[in-house]
């Protein structure tokens, strides 16, 4: 099989996978070797369904010995099977980098023979990458659960991110969707990864030329949609995740439909809106110090499609508002529907100088009709009742701005 | 007063000039200094200054120049004076009043720029050609404001390895290993056309978009079709969106796997009808050694379907399904549970027993993937016309039959499904593995795992049928 067949068919089989970024490392240059890691990730192109492209990501092979109900690659799926040698992905890499195209390799791989067996191939590249061709582009590598501590020691070193994927948000589901694998497991190769990059930290804090550990840290994804379990059940388990192994980056993926489904799974996706409401959510966790039982409380464990999760909080809590935006302290401006993190910082940067009007949040660009009743400003205060019935009505963004692309923007910028 | 300035330092220089004498920004109007077009207008010396002690601006002003002089607006140098102007007239803090009208315009100026260069890091792409033997890497790009000085560096850092050159209608950069040199601008006609990897990188293209998911808008917003013309892979775009609503209706619709027994069904699909011809079926070698096809039994709208795998000695002789030794413990634990056979529709995933050895001594012989998929149309047929609440299908042959070969006994025996074929669905083991397994301890235990799961069943519909 000639190399652009595998191509086809191992992009093909790794375009379930939502993590794509290549954000949040860094890796200079040197004068004999190619590429450089900056910071911001560059998306280098985009597909038709509005996802950027910014690495390669690919499999290494789609065989994989497990039999994930969700998934295209399990054992029991006939779908086309092909397998790159590590030798392939290397010279694919450096070609598809030096021509810019790409920021980077993002690599994956159905488990063959076992994890341990599959790790060694999945480093083999990097390390290939990074040692012979002096590669300072940016390596994200699948961690998978299972596999030994030295290996995962030995991706580190050389990828800029790992990340073991939790697969679904509950025990439960695991056990009926994906019955060889466990929180267990694979919480113990997160642990071992976030581990690893603490002690790498504090190394290079007392030498800057101690090694570097995934200096991007660590990932996982999470499908949703495949099993019926809640999103204040999905976001439970992120904010976990968080905590207990410090996550860089926790990728909700709508389950999409595949080819040849196991006749349990939804034959169609849940709306994509769903994706991007717990990316607004997810955020929310992050950046605004909300906690999951405010945004999916028992009595609504799902989030609404209709209304972005910190509105739909805030209609909960009306008599938190009006807040002054000449004098509330940051956290109570955060939690304003249409305020981000960005405006708000810059409001309060703003308000020591002068008072704060209308006009100023028209020029940061602040949703005006969004926010005006839940502020006060120095010209403004809210002249519809917070408890009048026609609220929801006016704060509601119209149909069309709540299309999936806004909703996208949002997450990504955390603005909301 | 008049004053022509051609770039960043020029502005720098003149502005010096202009704040030592005093001029305010009213009192001045910047314009473009153009190359070997001598203007009409009597233009006023420039007040050139070379930089003056106490005179000092925050660095953030110099950063937001730097971007703010790579706009094309002609405007440009007019606010940045008025700024500059403010800054050293008691507004020091004024950067940070980024709602004001004169910094927000910077900003705005800025933010064009910016977001004009990051879309430049992104398409640039670069041809190989040969020349002398030497590998040169060559791009032509288009952007929207005169960024290629500003953007030049991050790709020297970027590819320190290569010899390459960026062409644009503005401007041009080139790297030689050691340093950048920049020329004048080049049209799109001198670039090089094609490299062979394009090809490769199309076909990543295509297989790394998901039909499932399209969403044009968000992708015309972030890859604006003005650069398409030098991104080789947007040639695809129009036949990939034409193609996506029938790629995914073949990504969610299950591969149609045509049983052959399908050709034998009646026209009429009542249940004595389908039994009459299944009768007749050859769809598969079964019927050879079998001596007739055992249908299913129960009534039509039975509330439970049961599905076991394929009729045994006893069936074949008899012509009903389960009534040998697993029929006998079926019936046991049916009762047990509180179900009434009578009540039940009961049959096989596959319609005639298969069997090895002589006539003396018939020994079951499983049957494979081919049969159970051959016999699938009547399976389906009963399930067309009985309508169940709920399948249980008794072994990983029937259980197969409806889930495909990847299904799995004892990872998913006892939960209960929604499925196409019916509200519930369960599986669980056959009788007959029962009766054999040898370990007695073991029996004991699956016996119990299977009494709980028709348990399970007879609850199930009884909480429907509330
Ligand atoms: S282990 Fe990964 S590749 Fe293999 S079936 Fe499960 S999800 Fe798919
Ligand atoms: S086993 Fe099924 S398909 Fe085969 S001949 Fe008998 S009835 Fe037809």
């Amino acid at each position: 099989m000639d190399v652009r067949k595998k191509l086809e068919i191992l992009a093909d089989a790794a375009k379930y996978d939502a993590s794509c970024s290549s954000s949040g490392g860094k890796r200079k240059a040197s004068k004999e070797g190619l590429g450089s890691v900056e910071g911001m990730g560059i998306c280098h192109s985009y597909t038709p369904d509005g996802r950027c492209v910014s690495l390669l990501k690919i499999l290494l092979t789609n065989f994989c010995i497990y039999d994930c109900q969700y998934c295209i690659n399990r054992i029991s799926s006939d779908t086309a099977r092909a397998r790159f040698t590590p030798a392939e992905v290397v010279q694919l890499t450096l070609d598809f980098y030096k021509r810019n195209y790409i920021e980077g390799l993002f690599l994956s791989s159905g488990v063959i023979k076992s994890p341990d067996y599959t790790m060694e191939q999945l480093i083999e590249v990097a390390r290939t990458l990074r040692e012979v061709h002096g590669f300072q582009g940016y390596i994200h590598l699948k961690a998978v659960p299972g596999a030994s501590k030295e290996l995962i020691d030995e991706a580190g070193r050389h990828a800029d991110r790992l990340s073991a994927n939790i697969e679904l948000p509950t025990e439960g589901d695991l056990k009926k969707l994906a019955p060889e694998k466990s929180f267990a497991v694979t919480g113990e190769t997160m642990k071992e990864i976030s581990t690893r990059v603490e002690q790498a930290k504090a190394e290079r804090e007392e030498s800057p030329k101690a090694p570097k550990f995934a200096p991007a840290g660590q990932s996982t994804q999470m499908i949703v949609g495949a099993t019926p379990t809640p999103d204040a059940a999905i976001l439970d388990t992120a904010s976990r995740l968080y905590t207990r192994f410090k996550l860089k980056r926790v990728y909700y993926s709508a389950y999409s439909p595949i080819p040849l489904v196991d006749a349990r799974l939804p034959a169609k996706s849940p709306p994509l809106v769903r994706e991007h409401r717990l990316y607004q959510a997810d955020w929310l966790l992050r950046f605004y110090g909300f906690r999951v039982d405010e945004l999916a409380p028992p009595e609504h464990p799902d989030l609404s499609l209709e209304l972005d999760p910190k509105l739909a909080w805030a209609l909960r809590r009306r008599e938190s508002f009006p807040v002054d935006v000449n004098r509330a302290p940051r956290e109570s401006l955060l939690r304003v529907p249409g305020m981000g993190v960005r405006t708000v910082d810059r409001l309060l940067r703003i308000r020591r100088w002068h008072r704060i009007t209308l006009a100023d949040l028209a020029r940061l660009r602040v949703p005006l009709t969004r926010v005006k009743p839940f502020i006060v400003t120095a010209d403004h205060r809210p002249t519809l009742l917070l408890d009048s019935s026609r609220l929801v009505e006016k704060v509601k963004p119209a149909p069309t701005q709540l299309s999936l692309f806004t909703a996208a923007q949002e997450a990504r910028s955390g603005e909301l | 007063m008049r004053v022509e300035v051609a770039d960043l330092t020029s502005f720098r220089e003149a502005a010096r000039g202009l704040l030592v004498r005093g001029v305010s920004p009213d009192q001045v109007l910047f314009s473009e200094e153009r190359e070997r077009q001598s203007s009409l207008l009597t233009v006023d010396a420039p007040p050139r200054s070379a930089p003056v002690a106490g005179l000092s601006v925050p660095p953030a002003f110099l950063d937001l120049a730097e971007r703010v002089a790579c706009h094309r607006a002609p405007e440009r140098w007019g606010s940045l004076y008025r700024v500059l102007w403010r800054l050293t007239h008691g507004e020091r803090k004024l950067l940070e009043v980024v709602s004001d009208e004169d910094v927000y315009r910077l900003h705005t100026l800025a933010k064009a720029v910016q977001r004009d260069a990051h879309k430049m890091k992104a398409f640039v792409r670069f041809r190989k050609v040969e020349r002398e033997g030497e590998e040169y890497f060559i791009a032509w790009h288009r952007p929207d404001h005169l960024i290629v000085r500003h953007v030049a560096p991050f790709f020297a850092r970027r590819f320190p390895s290569m010899r390459w050159s960026i062409l644009t209608p503005d401007a041009s950069v080139s790297w030689d290993l050691e340093k950048l040199s920049y020329g004048p601008g080049v049209p799109r006609s001198e670039a090089p056309e094609g490299d062979a990897l394009e090809e490769m990188w199309s076909t990543y293209y295509a297989s790394t978009f998901n039909p499932a998911r399209l969403n044009v808008r968000a992708m015309r917003a972030e890859m604006p079709q003005k650069h398409w013309a030098t991104l080789p892979e947007a040639r695809l775009i129009p036949e990939l969106v034409r193609g996506a609503p029938e790629r995914t209706a073949r990504m969610v619709r299950p591969r149609i796997e045509v049983s052959d027994a399908s050709l034998y069904l009646p026209e009429h699909r009542d249940l004595a009808s389908l039994a009459r011809a299944a009768q007749g079926c050859k769809a598969c070698p079964l019927h050879e050694r079998a001596t007739r096809t055992v249908f299913g039994e129960g009534p039509v709208g039975a509330r439970v379907m049961l599905v076991g795998e394929q009729p045994g000695d006893t069936e074949d002789r008899e012509g009903r399904p389960f009534i040998g030794p697993a029929g006998q413990l079926l019936d046991d634990v049916l009762a047990q549970v509180g179900l009434n056979r009578q009540e039940l529709y009961v049959t096989n995933a596959v319609k005639h027993f298969g069997w090895m050895g002589d006539e003396k001594q018939r020994l079951h012989a499983k049957p494979g993937r081919r049969e159970v998929l051959a016999c699938k149309a009547w399976l389906e047929a009963e399930v067309a016309q009985v309508k169940p609440r709920m399948i249980v299908c008794l072994g990983a042959t029937a259980a197969q039959s409806f889930l495909g070969p990847g299904f799995r006994i004892n990872l998913s025996r006892g939960q209960v499904f929604e499925t196409p074929w019916a509200p519930a669905w369960m599986a669980t083991f056959h009788p007959s593995a029962l009766l054999r397994m040898p370990d007695e301890r073991a029996r004991a235990q699956a016996r119990s795992h299977f009494e709980a799961d028709l348990r399970k069943v007879a609850e199930t519909v009884r909480a429907a049928m509330e």
